[in-house]
């Protein structure tokens, strides 16, 4: 008799998201097919190997892995010590990078480590997740409050505004975890209804006041008219001619050289054209799987800071996979953000799937009856 | 330790739906663009991705009566460097150099340039394409390509005319039957990257060209070998500014031949055929090629002089205004209105028939002729003749007729048009017209176009000219023969008398506006046999210097011409004709 509470406390700590970790293999290992077939082209123009690409990024990937399964290992309240270090160090990390990152594209995001690239602004939105999970798990009585949300975002306004420097689209998306962590914590809608209005309005009056966005905006109504929207719509094109089930894995013809980077933000549309609608509506679905995981997690998690950890994660996946379709398919203007799991870019690759063990280590403090 | 209550987990799942309907509302971007705009992008990325590649297709063969051909194509290479594709620059360029002779500079220059592809040269020949070819160098792309070729380099330039770089013709025949020889290009479709590249096993859409067809001409490169020797010569002889020389079958207007010295190197159509200056400008030099290529023969109007008392006489004989029998009385002059207009012999040709009138080619009695014809019937004539419209030759840039208006034709200038001035033909109009006077009446269009076969030698078109009605009787062109025939063998076209063979003739001179400068064109209108012509050949020397009479200068050419010609075209040798020429000598 006595023994059943210890079983199934053990039970308890048994408990993994298989379900989750396979979501995210199958992502990653579809995200390394489409790379490799999208990349290959571009690959062997520049590197003169088909395989550069799909190198780099693997060697990322298992870095990534290593590092989910490290983090999934650990109890993830070890984070509330640590965040507020995690967000200094992102912080100083990303002043670095205005001052000595390797410019690329006419934006320095990069700091080089040795042989190594490292993005920090990718850590940066880990380490605002964390951050301000721990900063609301330590005053959840007062998320009823404007003023703590007030707060609780002015917290993030110096990462925001460095990161924004010289990467606004990830500048965005902090903003955006910070605003749906504070909204699942507050008990009340109101405020945040007020807050999306101005938000809204103020976007406005900044998108007509600037002549550069107001380009980027007619861009986006007519990107055929621009020289500037050639990659806008080279994607609609490779989008266009996927058709229904698309040209067959490897049969992209925009990315030989007409889709400029076709491996970076605009892989999705290689997708299409490739595996047509059917198997771009599969990827949106597959995400749409990995979120449903995740508010799974959330609402079974054993406390405030896991919840508020995997809805932080959730927030930033699903932000990132909503603006890059809406991009690649012209939904909104351009702005460089990408595809998770899938587009090229080792510092993202393997940061998410750090961030995806921290996911899965709040999965283990799940009740397995309520699952 | 803070729970996750309740109110969480409902915001979280709010969260969770706004995010999935949001995803649907892509979903729903996704099947608007991928459903109902496929086919528009669909086709716009393929026009991206495709790329036409001409094959080009052989222009058509221009062969003469003998089958000669006049006009064929060459293969010729474009030789071009890949950039990319160069393994081993320093050997691409040592073979360049060597089998191209440029200079070393120029080639590294382009081999050593960063670009798609870089043009080195064309216009190579097939053998040194094949040759670069051999060496097996990557990155070196030979094409081959056609290129119209002369093989007799300046004959009949002015006939034939040339191509330009687009295969099209420009002048002469090659214009004329431009849409016969062009043939079609054919295309190669293929899919290629943004740098041009063709895909490998994209596989390819093929249209194979469809060559041009082969035109047959009515001329004979040996009748235009003979003729262009002759004028040559009489050219060099008299320093003429230039010799034409017609030769035609009067019976149905065929071209024999049609030479326009000096001609032209119609391999090199663009080099002048004499040197000029270096001062002379692009603009100056176009101008200078532009009247190179001139076809004196149809593109230029001149006074035909007495050559034209032949239409003189056959309008009066089908007026019934004049037989051969009537007398005349030329004092050295005759006076038409107020203007005392003079014979070419001062002393006068004295009592004469009308026969001798035309032996003597004596102008007063064709000003007196005329004027019994009267203006408005001369001008009638004139005109039914067919003098006032062009002859229709199948060469581009005929010049018409310059003509007095009708209500013009004073007395004098009907005097003067009676022998030939103060009006102007082109060399074609005078001999379609006195082709018809010969051949027993009727109008014949001029020619040398006669069919269209292609590769296989299977007829595609034959080309009919109509044989206008008659403009003048039988009995009139018989006469017009008796008399032409009479003015050869006794009269001032004795110079081209061949012993043996009948030949009926007119000579011209005629002196170029203005007056002053003391220029002459001298010419001679010739056929054979007299009584049935099979042959006329007209010969108009430009601007000679020292004697000028026609008489004394293209009778000759003709007679030379006629003597190479007349055996070859079968002619028979009239035993009697020189039997009687003899006896003719032997009584001198």
């Amino acid at each position: 008799m006595g023994q059943r509470p210890e079983k199934s406390r053990e039970m308890h700590r048994k408990y993994f998201d298989y379900t989750l970790l396979f979501i995210i293999i199958f992502l990653v290992g579809f995200g390394l097919v489409m790379l490799y077939s999208t990349s290959s082209y571009n690959a062997q123009m520049k590197f003169d190997d088909l395989a550069y690409y799909l190198k780099k990024q693997l060697f990322a990937s298992l870095l990534g892995f290593c590092g989910m399964f490290v983090v999934a290992q650990l109890d993830y309240h070890i984070w509330i010590k640590l965040s507020n270090l995690a967000y200094l160090v992102a912080l100083i990390l990303c002043i670095a990078v205005i001052f000595v990152g390797a410019e690329y594209n006419g934006s320095s995001r990069w700091l080089m480590l040795g042989p190594l690239s490292f993005q920090p602004s990718e850590l940066a939105k880990m380490a605002v997740i964390l951050f301000l999970a721990k900063t609301i798990f330590q005053v959840p009585g007062q998320m009823g409050k404007f003023s703590t949300i007030l707060k609780v975002i002015a917290l993030v306004i110096p990462i925001f505004g460095v990161v924004a420097y010289n990467n606004l689209s990830t500048a965005i998306i902090i903003m955006g975890i910070a605003v749906c962590l504070c909204f699942v914590a507050s008990p009340k809608i109101k405020p945040f209804i007020i807050m999306g209005m101005l938000v809204v309005a103020i976007g406005v009056v900044f998108v007509l006041q600037e002549g550069y966005r107001m380009e980027r905006f007619d861009i986006w109504l007519h990107p055929e008219a621009h020289e500037k929207g050639y990659q806008t719509l080279q994607g609609l094109y490779a989008i266009g001619s996927g058709g229904l089930f698309g040209k067959g894995l490897g049969e992209s013809m925009q990315k030989l050289g007409f889709l400029p980077e076709a491996q970076n933000d605009m892989i999705f549309s290689i997708i299409c054209e490739e595996l047509g609608l059917f198997g771009a509506v599969c990827v949106i679905f597959l995400f749409a799987l990995l979120l449903w995981r995740f508010l799974i997690i959330a609402n079974h998690a054993s406390d405030l800071y896991g919840a508020l950890i995997v809805v932080g994660i959730m927030a930033h996946i699903a932000i990132q996979v909503i603006l890059n379709i809406a991009v690649v398919t012209n939904t909104i203007p351009n702005t460089g953000i990408t595809l998770p799991f899938i587009s090229y870019g080792g510092t993202s690759v393997a940061i998410l799937l750090t961030e995806m063990g921290l996911a899965l280590s709040v999965s283990r403090g799940t009740k397995l009856e309520m699952i | 330790m803070h729970r996750y209550k309740t109110f969480n987990r409902k915001k979280s799942m709010i969260v969770f739906l706004a995010i999935l309907f949001v995803m649907l509302f892509l979903v729903g971007r996704l099947v608007y663009l991928m459903v109902f705009c496929s086919e528009y992008y669909g086709t716009k990325a393929e026009d991206l991705h495709e790329r036409e590649r001409d094959i080009k297709a052989a222009r058509g063969k221009i062969i003469d009566a003998t089958g000669t051909v006049l006009a064929a194509n060459k293969t010729v290479c474009t030789i071009s460097v890949i950039h990319n594709q160069i393994e081993d620059p320093e050997a691409v360029i040592a073979a360049l150099v060597k089998e191209l002779g440029i200079s070393e500079e120029k080639v590294r220059a382009r081999v050593e340039k960063v670009s798609s592809i870089e043009r080195i040269k064309a216009n190579v020949d097939k053998e040194t394409g094949e040759r670069i070819r051999a060496y097996g160098l990557s990155g070196i792309k030979v094409d081959e390509d056609y290129k119209r070729y002369y093989p007799f380099d300046s004959l009949a330039s002015k006939v034939l005319g040339f191509t330009g770089g687009d295969n099209q013709g420009i002048i002469g025949l090659e214009v004329k039957y431009d849409e016969y020889l062009q043939g079609k290009n054919g295309k190669i479709l293929t899919l290629t990257d943004a740098r041009g590249v063709e895909i490998e096993n994209a596989g390819e859409t093929r249209l194979d060209p469809i060559d041009g067809n082969n035109l047959h001409i009515s001329l004979d490169y040996n009748i235009q070998m003979y003729a262009q020797q002759a004028a040559s010569k009489a050219l060099k002889q008299k320093q003429a500014d230039s010799v034409s020389v017609i030769v035609m079958n009067p019976k149905n207007g065929e071209m024999m031949a049609m030479v326009n010295v000096p001609e032209f190197n119609l391999n090199e159509p663009f080099t002048l055929n004499y040197e000029v200056p270096e001062t002379v400008t692009e603009e100056e030099k176009q101008n200078l090629l532009n009247q190179m290529w001139r076809n004196q023969c149809i593109n230029d109007t001149y006074e035909p002089g007495s050559t034209f008392k032949i239409i003189t006489t056959a309008a009066a004989l089908e007026e019934g205004v004049v037989s051969l029998e009537d007398s005349f009385f030329c004092p050295g002059y005759i006076t038409v209105e107020d203007r005392r207009i003079r014979c070419h012999k001062r002393t006068g040709h004295g009592a004469e028939d009308f026969v001798h009138g035309i032996m003597n080619s004596c102008n007063p009695v064709f000003i007196d002729v005329g004027l019994r014809i009267g203006a408005e019937n001369f001008y009638e004539y004139f005109s039914s003749f067919g003098l006032l419209k062009k002859t229709g030759i199948d060469l581009p840039g005929e010049a018409a007729t310059i003509m007095h208006a009708k209500e013009n034709i004073g007395l004098v200038e009907l005097a003067t048009m009676s022998f030939g001035q103060s009006f102007q033909i082109t060399p074609v109009q005078l001999v379609s017209t006195v082709s018809a006077f010969i051949n027993g009446g009727n109008r014949v269009t001029p020619h040398f176009g006669v069919a269209v076969k292609d590769n296989e030698g299977n007829t595609v078109e034959t080309f009919s000219y109509e044989t206008g009605n008659a403009i003048v009787g039988t009995e009139t062109s018989e006469k017009i023969r008796y008399l032409l025939e009479k003015v050869v063998s006794e009269g001032g076209g004795s110079k081209a008398k061949i012993a043996g063979y009948s030949i009926g003739g007119k000579t011209a001179t005629s002196q170029t506006l203005p007056r002053s400068a003391n220029k002459y064109i001298s010419s001679f209108l010739g056929f054979a046999p007299a009584d049935d012509p099979k042959v006329l050949v007209l010969v108009v020397i430009n601007n000679p210097q020292g004697i000028y009479y026609g008489g004394t200068i293209a009778a000759p050419v003709a007679k030379e011409i006629f003597e190479d010609i007349l055996p070859y075209l079968g002619v028979e040798y009239d035993e009697e004709a020189a039997r009687e020429a003899e006896t003719e000598l032997a009584e001198y």
